[in-house]
């Protein structure tokens, strides 16, 4: 043991005393490395984090970019809309506040409940929508009382407008708020910001970037309470960017509301351009409407409706096309080199194996060259001149003016539809193919399915000569489209025999123009959608009107005018019409959207004359359809579904549409493949041609 | 007898002036943060607090006249009311129900815990004082001490108050060390500490105090939380850069973003107004104290005096390093003030006593070493 005087105690004091000060003093420069570590090396990243405390952000939906048609007219536009919000962080008394609000803006109670959910998970300033698409008076009701409903925010905002209503729904589709989905996958804010919609459907999906725009933002110093300092500069937002379209607006809405109360589809194109002007699918819902939210009546109404009012049918309805490809047919066989003058006899009937094939003329046409074949839509030629050239040659040609063939337009689903051949049955099903399957093919019915734009697109290339590109989208000069690989000469013939069909005595003569020294050249069809066993051939067939109408036939029409220099293309199809009433049936609505191109008094003093007689115009039916569908559904009153309510209801990815256009094109497809491989005595015919 | 003017009556030239202003000067910077931190006025907290320094600071001075030796003497009697006063307040606390620190006498709320921290240091210095120099290094120079440090610490555990106990025990440990203990005893008594840091964090913390230590381990685990006072406070202090965001510019205190910006986060406060400078100076300010004070231990004349200088001085370092770590995420947030800056009376009160005892030990000093 060592021994410890005072004096070495005092020693070993200062050692241990200036060791004590010098970790004293390492600890010191230690807290001013940190400092200056918090200070200057994260000092950009606490100075972000603390303005990020002071200033509180929200967000302002940017005005949309409009749609317009071709020459500038809106098809898609913004109005002014008045709605009122709550700001969960001025809310004083919430339960009072929202019991006003229910008195003044007349708010159901599920809307109530609604709200006070939404209220749960809000934070801070960030508002949730009580109602949008208020009228003046209610919007002023809420304003004069605001001092005594803190928390309350009447807001003047835009809402998405479609001034023609349903006559544009599946052009332009629809907007609505972002779902929940939407804004887990990208996180932004703006997405749960009362007021923002976005394209949910057609070209506002497509075009979704171009058309959404930035958001503008009130930035305002809260306190940590969330208590208002004072408000900070205001960023504006940017507008979307205004898209044009090759649509004529006017053309659009008259096609739409010439087509009537059909279940149908209209598509105009420029011969020379390859510009869409027009492109219908009727019945349709109000976009109006749909971005608004819709209730469940109306979503259950427009989703049982034998109509498919939810179908874009222009691009997604598959359609055998009859006798609507006979000219196409006409010009195939001109390409593998038929004789335009070489005659088939055509007796009302042909066998072929087992089986009986009918022309549409139960006597038969006598012998017929190619040019009558077309005008009197004789089945028995084609059977007969493709039986000997094979279907086989016919394919490429038809795949050249369009059929089978997916364009790129800014639409989220097309369906394609089927040019088949014998590789394409082999592939498909494993089988070798048949002269039957030749022959239903010839007129356009067994695997034969295409949507109405293709035969639009058919009727555009074969009135131009030329393998025009279709476009939606102004975008500059258009490229001089290739010609078809058909001559000029075999094209006029094929022109001529179209040109026949409907100004020489044809089968489509009544769809001959109203306008003076325009004549218009096309093609009508028929495509049977049942089949027609023996027995009910030998009773007499059924007359369509005598059929429930899934089992009508459908009616089609193609065509460009004028005849002799296309400039306008157009085709039609009308699901399940049946010939029933001329002023609905494809000639008539094909002559008046055609003379509409040339002469818009005439083509509109023909609708005027139609429309009455049908229960009016286009709102007035749908008013009309809705009170029938509540009387007989005994629903409650509709509710105008705001925000959370139209997640529900909205068809986000319309598994609707799709499951209704899966069943009416599987349907179509059943009915190919039962036709095209029935037992022998599979009989397709055209069915009578109106005359 | 000095060189200072010849005017001044001697008892007031004899004072460490330079001591005196520089405390000031801390004190009146604390009262400019504590403005600003009332969204720049004097009430409710700068006027208190200026007050109470000038009354304070005058009770330092005369305290500074008492004589070492007087102390020397009051030292353990005190110690004794203190640990007895401790015990009341547990058994009030005990009585009352919930946890109590404070003892009411009527006129004055009195917290025994605040004078535990410089009475533990002026105990154990008069412990080894009293202890015979050979005494030093056999195993009778520690079981008194750790009993000493162990009584007070244990009972302002109970109370429950983490930062005061450790304060206790830094202080006192401080004194055992430089009595000169063997260091083989610290080092294995610094190994066995360590080793019950965990058991104790387990056992012996109360549930808030392991959720601090815990949050302090990963503050972003919890923002707004417990977390949320750290991280808010380095917000404040990043944000204020090198030369801060201006005096009553501070967005972080003023608009409420930092909790307890006036008490325990005044250095955030501060800072973010005067950004890394004035967190520099205050550093600088507080360690020209401590240097001071060692200084005077070094000088002291005897064993008493000597212990007490440097244990009182080390007891300064620790309000201000403890508080400084936790501000600046660096601790576990433990309640400890910063001294003159932190509104509040007890570290005031605790601080300028510490300081009113250097002084007297100085003014001892300087006397014998003039005789």
């Amino acid at each position: 043991m060592r021994i410890v005087t005072e004096q070495s105690q005092s020693y070993s004091f200062t050692r241990r005393a200036l060791m004590l000060g010098g970790a004293q003093a390492a600890v010191g420069l230690m807290l001013a490395g940190r400092m200056t570590w918090l200070a200057v090396a994260e000092n950009e990243r606490y100075r972000l984090a603390s303005e990020n405390n002071r200033v509180n952000m929200t967000l302002v939906p940017p005005r949309r970019g409009w749609i317009v048609d071709r020459h500038g007219a809106p098809i898609a536009n913004n109005r002014t809309d008045f709605r009122v919000d709550l700001i969960p962080d001025r809310l004083v008394d919430v339960d009072k506040v929202l019991a006003e609000l229910s008195q003044l803006l007349a708010l159901p109670p599920e809307q109530i409940e609604r709200i006070k959910t939404d209220l749960k998970h809000a934070r801070g300033l960030q508002p949730v929508q009580v109602m949008e698409n208020l009228d003046w008076e209610r919007f002023a009701a809420v304003s004069v009382r605001l001092p005594e409903m803190p928390g309350v925010a009447p807001t003047r905002g835009f809402a998405r407008n479609y001034p023609a209503g349903a006559a544009v729904a599946h052009l332009t589709g629809y907007v609505g708020a972002a779902s929940a989905t939407q804004y887990q996958k990208t996180k932004d804010p703006l997405f749960v910001t009362p007021g923002f919609k976005l394209g949910k459907d057609g070209l506002e999906k497509a075009l979704e970037t171009t058309l959404r725009g930035d958001a503008g933002a009130k930035r305002v110093e809260v306190t940590a309470r969330g208590k208002l300092v004072r408000e900070l500069e205001t960023k504006i937002d940017t507008p979307g960017r205004t898209v044009r379209l090759t649509i004529d607006a006017g053309l659009q809405e008259y096609a739409a509301r010439r087509l009537g109360t059909n279940s149908g589809s209209a598509v105009v194109i420029d011969c020379d351009s390859g510009d869409i002007l027009a492109m219908v699918s009727m019945p349709a819902y109000d976009p109006n409407s749909f971005s608004d939210g819709i209730s469940h009546m109306e979503w259950k109404m427009l989703s049982d409706d034998d109509h498919v009012p939810l179908m874009n049918k222009t691009l997604q309805g598959l359609y055998p096309p009859g006798s609507t490809v006979k000219p196409m047919n006409a010009l195939a066989l001109l390409h593998a080199g038929v004789d335009p003058q070489a005659r088939v006899n055509c007796s009302g009937a042909m066998r072929v194996g087992t089986g009986v094939f009918h022309c549409h003329k139960r006597g038969g046409h006598g012998a017929i060259d190619m040019k009558n074949a077309v005008m009197q839509s004789c089945d028995i030629y084609f059977y007969e001149m493709i039986r000997r050239v094979g279907y086989d040659a016919i394919a490429p040609i038809a795949r050249e003016v369009g059929l089978g063939q997916k364009f790129e337009l800014p639409f989220d689903s097309q369906r394609y539809g089927t040019v088949p051949d014998s590789a394409w049955k082999l592939k498909k099903y494993k089988d070798a193919w048949t002269i039957a399957d030749g022959l239903n093919a010839s007129i356009g019915q067994g695997y034969v399915l295409a949507n109405p734009f293709q035969l639009a697109v058919m009727a555009a290339r074969i009135g131009s000569g030329r393998q025009l590109k279709p476009r939606l989208v102004m975008n500059g000069k258009v490229p001089t489209a290739p010609p078809l690989s058909a001559t000029p000469e075999q094209l006029a013939i094929v022109r001529d025999a179209m040109f026949g069909v409907i100004n020489q005595g044809g089968t489509g003569g009544r769809a001959r123009l109203l306008v003076p020294g325009v004549a218009m050249a096309g093609k009508t069809g028929t495509a049977q959608v049942r089949r027609i066993s023996m027995a009910e051939r030998a009773g007499g067939v059924l007359k369509n009107g005598q059929l429930p109408f899934k089992m009508r036939d459908h009616a089609l029409i193609v065509g460009f005018a004028p005849a002799d220099k296309p400039k306008y293309a157009m085709a039609i199809v009308l699901e399940h019409n049946g010939h029933i009433t001329a002023s609905l049936d494809t000639p008539l609505i094909g002559r008046d959207i055609m003379t509409f191109m040339f002469d818009r008094e005439r083509a509109m003093a023909s609708l005027a004359e139609f429309e009455p007689t049908w229960g009016g115009d286009i709102p007035t039916r749908a008013a009309a359809q809705a009170a029938a569908f509540r009387a007989t559904a005994d629903a409650p009153a509709p509710v105008v579904g705001a925000a959370t309510e139209t997640k529900a209801t909205q068809p986000t990815a319309a598994p609707a549409v799709e499951a209704a256009t899966d069943a009416a094109n599987a349907s179509a497809e059943a009915l190919a493949h039962d036709a095209a491989t029935g037992n022998g005595v599979a009989q397709v015919t055209g069915s009578p041609e109106p005359q | 007898m000095n060189n200072g003017l010849s005017f001044v009556p001697a008892p007031l030239a004899q004072l460490p002036w330079k001591i005196i202003l520089l405390v000031t000067a801390i004190g009146a910077f604390g009262l400019i943060v504590l403005y600003s931190a009332a969204g720049g006025s004097i009430r409710p907290w700068a006027l208190n607090q200026g007050i109470r320094f000038v009354v304070l600071m005058f009770g330092a001075i005369a305290l500074s006249r008492v004589r070492e030796s007087v102390l020397g003497k009051v030292a353990l009697p005190i110690y004794g009311v203190l640990v007895v006063s401790l015990i009341l307040v547990e058994l009030l606390g005990a009585v009352r129900g919930g946890s109590q620190r404070w003892l009411d006498l009527g006129v004055i709320r009195l917290q025994p815990s605040e004078f535990m921290k410089p009475f533990i240091v002026l105990a154990c210095a008069k412990f080894y004082d009293m202890l015979p120099p050979n005494e030093t290094r056999r195993i009778g120079a520690i079981w008194p001490a750790a009993l000493l440090i162990g009584i007070p610490a244990g009972l302002v555990m109970l109370q429950p108050d983490l930062g005061t106990a450790l304060m206790i025990c830094a202080g006192g440990v401080t004194v055992v060390f430089l009595a000169g203990v063997p260091l083989r005893l610290f080092i294995g008594g610094a190994l066995a500490l360590s080793a019950a840091i965990p058991l104790a964090i387990n056992f012996a913390l109360h549930d808030y105090q392991r959720n601090r230590i815990l949050i302090f381990m990963n503050p972003e685990s919890d923002p707004l939380g417990t977390g949320y006072h750290i991280s808010q406070s380095k917000i404040a202090i990043g944000s204020g850069g090198i030369f801060g965001k201006g005096f009553l510019n501070g967005s972080q205190s003023h608009l409420d973003y930092l909790p307890e910006g006036h008490t325990d986060f005044a250095l955030a406060t501060m800072m973010e107004e005067w950004g890394l400078v004035g967190g520099v100076l205050t550093i600088i300010a507080f360690f020209c104290i401590i240097f001071w004070g060692i200084n005077v231990a070094l000088n002291a004349t005897t064993r008493f005096g000597r212990l007490t200088a440097a244990g009182l001085s080390a007891t300064i370092f620790f309000y201000v390093a403890i508080n400084m770590s936790m501000v600046m995420g660096l601790a576990p947030v433990v309640g400890i003030p910063l001294p003159f800056i932190s509104f509040g009376s007890s570290a005031q009160l605790t601080v300028l006593l510490c300081l009113g005892i250097l002084m007297s030990i100085d003014r001892q000093n300087r006397q014998t070493s003039r005789w």
